[in-house]
């Protein structure tokens, strides 16, 4: 504790190279949604390092959105403290708000404007124009520019999602916050667009980019894992992966469902997920694991019958984590 | 009408059997004006299948289900739903069918048993079995004690588990799911897909899109639609090996990404 | 790359001071997003043009037989005779002789009639003796326009016979008219109605309008963005409204172009000051627009708010359909509070009755004094953060 309180009180006086690009202190909020009490945030604290891609991973309902509109001066917190680069959310929002880009989850731009009509308003509303900064946007302008007098309405989900990234970043912000920006987009887009954000990266812009996929976890060079306003793990994805402890069974037979049922029966079991074609078993002792789960099979007469010791992946380790903060 | 005639003799009720064929589709195509968004498309789905419904956004696959939910007529090619012909017989499809979208059909303002009694009242339950189903349903999904609660105030994941309940009350000979788990927790959404099972157990077949790679590996087969043609259909475990890849996301991305037009 | 190379220096001064750029170009997205909606931009410039027109057709519909009643209380020669021309008239159609007030009543509220021509006692002898008779003519004013005319036709009618006796006396007879509207004795109607058309089109264009202009922005989400953007709330909100603002005046310049060369309802008072004042009420419409935004969720939500509480109480309280001096007590305060029922007053005053701003001012003030509480509730509420 004492350590991490000098650590803070240094970034603060410095603001040399050691400075954080978000710093977020305990921060609770509540929402009153008819007359029931909502926790969005229980006291979350992470720190993001300047040029960082930073995931905040969680399903929704988990504060994501809500802790984006904190940092972006758009909510206030009812404790807690945060900063983007050095300045506070709360004193200095007119500060922040110079300097940050922002992607808001449903965000959907003017379908009735053109690619470059959308463009231009945000250039100008942030006080600059698209020639200023057109190198910052270059790489990801390029791919729509030849469709730029065509409406927003009447773009491809990859495209607009290209276009609404220009238009963050026109400004050229210290600071990118992306509320979701691949949800219901389909996997070839979603891939096209961590390839951009890291691209972005090695511009130096520092992401914050919240997700309900699992897998992009390990796009990231860090990540937060989020569930029901709590942080559950912060680590490199090696790092949290690392952190599962327990030895991991990948099982397959061709009576998937019923292979789960008797698995999940068997008291020794600690947790059996469906995988894909896997299902994947956590055993409360760890001896002769690969023998009961054989044992099992044989038993059941199951047909097909694989297993393997696997590494954990972020789900294996999210789904694990939940259990232990809601037994 | 000629492609109607071949189904005919089955028609009548309860017409699928074991081991028989829910969806029969035969170069289903439909065009709106010069653009073809399904482009003819033949597959079969057997019973108690879970099968998987891939594709880019603007693929086509919203208006090949709509065509077989028999909400959208079919420029040519023929296409049977629970022994139905999508052409003429669009009324009896609907009453076999069960259908779930991601923005679920709940109402938010009615409580969880008044939910149940309105999609079992508009499906021509019985009284008896209506009741019969509430409470059963209640069991299955652990949700006794909280049937008066309203819907709005449900965690996400039990509103979704509910609607997939709901669209499966009058037991259809097949259920549609519109991208059914978006947005939950890793726990919940295997829950669902427990539910999921459970359904294709009992014999009712699934017909689900996701966008949710690691999902597509839990159906029995898999179709990716690119470009209004069906480019795929497999099991999970034979696409990967025609494709040499690692997962169903590389099979998704090498067959996507050969996509020529945009939504 | 194809990028448009302009002059750095244009881009960063602005007339406007700093921040200008952004307000002008704010102001032409939204002008953008109203010149796209082509049906909405239709219906905003031809809304006015149709009620007004649809009212000047209504106006100058000949009414031809419409359905009478007499009641005769001295069935004498005089009253005989101006019983059947008025009965041969093409204008009227007796259907009844009634004996009573009450029945006259009754037949009324039947909706069997139109007019009721109503002989006092003893008229011939009142006419041939005193030279002094009365006629009183009842007429279902709910319709005030046909109202008005069937008594106008009664009463010529009348008049000729009156000529046509006085021809061969010395002295000359006269029969007064007494006219008595039942249901709308102020016969509110013609003139009445552009002031009304007036009021109503900018409430509904600027209120209504706006308020579902910042509603869609915040449902698709741009309005995140905007905020965080280092554009200022007030700018957003004066930007937001300027281009209804210009929608307005034109519907005004329809309206009165339209009054005074299609409807012959002439502008008798000056034009500036019509124009100024209609320029304040719709300041008054547009902060009520913003006020309603500020709470709206959706765009539905930010109609049916603007509907509820702006047209209908225009309509019902503004005094244009129903005299608000007619109405309960409680009610006529409440008409206090509509801005409609000010600025329809003001036009009124200066458009019909050609008076001019000494004879204004004080609703002038109110109109004014309402405003600048409105505006400065809706940008003080205007929220530079989300909920």
């Amino acid at each position: 504790m004492i350590a991490d309180k000098k650590n803070i009180d240094l970034i603060d006086s410095s603001g040399n190279k050691a400075a954080k690009a978000i710093t977020v202190e305990n921060i609770v909020k509540t929402y009153t949604v008819k007359k029931t009490v909502v926790d969005a945030l229980k006291g979350i604290s992470f720190a993001v390092e300047k040029g960082e891609i930073f995931g905040i991973i969680g399903p929704d309902g988990a504060g994501k959105t809500s802790l984006f509109r904190i940092l972006t001066t758009l909510l206030l917190a009812d404790s807690g403290k945060a900063t983007v680069d050095g300045y506070d959310v709360v004193k200095d929002y007119k500060a922040i708000r110079n300097r940050v880009g922002y992607m808001p989850g449903k965000f959907s731009l003017y379908q009735d404007l053109s690619i470059q009509e959308n463009l231009e308003f945000f250039a100008t509303i942030f006080n600059t124009s698209i020639e200023e900064n057109y190198d910052m946007i270059k790489e990801i302008y390029q791919q729509i520019e030849p469709f730029k007098t065509r409406k927003a309405g009447q773009l491809s989900g990859g495209m607009k999602q290209k276009l609404a990234l220009c238009c963050a970043l026109i400004h050229k912000p210290s600071v990118l916050f992306l509320d979701e920006p691949t949800t219901g987009v389909d996997a070839v887009s979603r891939k096209e667009f961590w390839e951009m954000l890291h691209q972005l990266k090695l511009q130096g812009i520092t992401i914050l980019v919240s997700t309900p996929y699992m897998d992009e976890a390990g796009l990231c060079d860090r990540v937060a894992l989020i569930q029901k306003g709590v942080i559950l793990s912060i680590n490199t994805p090696k790092g949290i992966t690392g952190e599962f402890g327990k030895p991991l069974w990948s099982v397959k037979a061709n009576e998937m469902f019923h292979l789960m049922n008797s698995i999940k029966a068997d008291p020794e079991v600690e947790s059996c997920y469906p995988f894909g074609q896997y299902h994947h078993v956590v055993f409360k002792s760890q001896e002769n694991v690969k023998e009961k789960l054989e044992r099992i099979a044989r038993e059941g007469n199951y047909t097909g019958f694989e297993v393997h010791a696997i590494e954990p992946n972020i789900e294996d380790c999210f789904m694990a984590l939940m259990n232990t903060h809601n037994p | 009408m000629e492609n109607s005639n071949k189904n005919n003799s089955v028609t009548n009720s309860s017409p699928i059997k074991d081991g028989s064929k829910v969806i029969t589709a035969k170069e289903l195509t439909k065009r709106f004006g010069d653009f073809t968004a399904v482009d003819k498309i033949s597959f079969e789905v057997e019973k108690g299948e879970i099968f998987g419904f891939l594709g880019a956004n603007g693929a086509g696959k919203t208006t090949a289900m709509r065509m077989l939910c028999g909400l959208s007529m079919p420029t040519s090619g023929s296409a049977t739903v629970a022994g139905y012909d999508v052409y003429n017989q669009n009324e009896l499809i609907k009453k076999n069918i069960g259908y779930m979208s991601q923005k679920f059909s709940l109402y938010e303002d009615l409580t969880i048993r008044e939910n149940i009694k309105l999609y079992a009242g508009i499906y021509g339950l019985s009284d008896a079995r209506i009741k019969e189903k509430t409470a059963q349903l209640l069991e299955e999904l652990h949700m006794q004690g909280e049937e008066k609660t309203l819907v709005r105030a449900l965690p996400l994941g039990w509103k979704q588990k509910l609607a997939f309940s709901i669209a499966i009350v009058h037991d259809p000979a097949i259920v549609f799911l519109d991208e059914p788990t978006g947005g939950v927790d890793p726990i919940t959404r295997r829950e669902f897909w427990t539910l999921i099972y459970q359904a294709s157990e009992k014999g009712i077949t699934v017909f689900v899109t996701t966008h949710y790679m690691d999902e597509a590996e839990y159906c029995n087969r898999v179709s990716i639609m690119v470009d209004g043609r069906m480019d795929a259909l497999d099991s999970p475990a034979n696409l990967m090996k025609t494709y040499s890849a690692k997962s169903m996301d590389d099979v998704f991305l090498q067959l996507a990404r050969k996509a020529v037009r945009v939504e | 790359m194809g990028i448009r190379t302009t002059n750095k220096e244009n881009m960063y001064r602005s007339p406007l001071g700093a921040g200008g750029n952004q307000f002008l170009i704010f102001v032409k997205k939204e002008c953008l997003h109203i010149w796209r909606d082509k049906r909405t931009l239709f219906i905003l410039i031809v809304m006015p043009v149709v009620q007004i027109l649809l009212y000047g057709f209504a106006l100058t519909n000949e009414v031809k037989n419409a359905k009478i009643a007499i009641f005769d209380q001295s069935r004498d020669e005089a009253t005989m005779v101006i019983s059947d021309r008025i009965a041969a008239s093409r204008y009227f159609d007796l259907i009844k002789n009634v004996h009573s007030y009450k029945d006259v009543e009754a037949t009324f509220r039947e909706g069997k009639i139109r007019l009721a021509v109503v002989f006092p006692l003893g008229f011939r002898n009142d006419l041939l003796h005193t030279n002094h008779a009365q006629i009183q003519l009842i007429a279902d004013a709910t319709d005030p326009n046909t109202a008005n005319m069937l008594t106008n036709y009664a009463t010529a009618i009348i008049n000729d016979y009156q000529q046509s006796i006085t021809q061969n006396q010395q002295l000359p007879y006269s029969i007064k008219t007494q006219v008595r509207m039942l249901y709308n004795p102020e016969l509110k109607g013609a003139y009445s109605f552009v002031p009304g058309v007036m009021a109503l089109v900018l409430m509904l264009v600027c209120a209504m309008m706006t308020s579902i202009s910042i509603v869609r922005e915040k449902e698709i989400g741009t309005m995140e963005v905007i905020l965080v953007s280092p554009l200022k709330p007030f700018r957003i909100i004066i930007a937001k409204t300027i281009p209804y603002l210009m929608v307005s005046m034109l519907n005004i310049a329809s309206i009165l172009l339209l009054s005074v060369y299609v409807l012959d309802v002439p502008i008798a008072g000056s034009l500036g000051l019509l124009i100024a004042e209609s320029v304040l009420f719709t300041i008054t419409s547009l902060s009520v627009g913003i006020l309603i935004s500020n709470t709206a969720k959706t765009q539905q939500n930010a109609q049916f708010t603007s509907l509820m509480s702006l047209f209908l109480p225009t309509l019902l309280f503004s005094g244009f359909l129903f005299p608000v001096e007619n109405m309960p007590l409680p009610l006529q305060v409440i008409s206090n509070i509509v801005p409609a029922k000010w600025y329809y007053i003001i036009v009124k005053s200066v458009m019909i009755k050609g008076l001019g701003f000494t004879a204004i001012w004080k609703e002038t003030l109110i109109l004014m004094g309402m405003t600048m509480v409105l505006l400065g509730i809706s940008i003080k509420n205007f929220k530079i953060r989300l909920a």
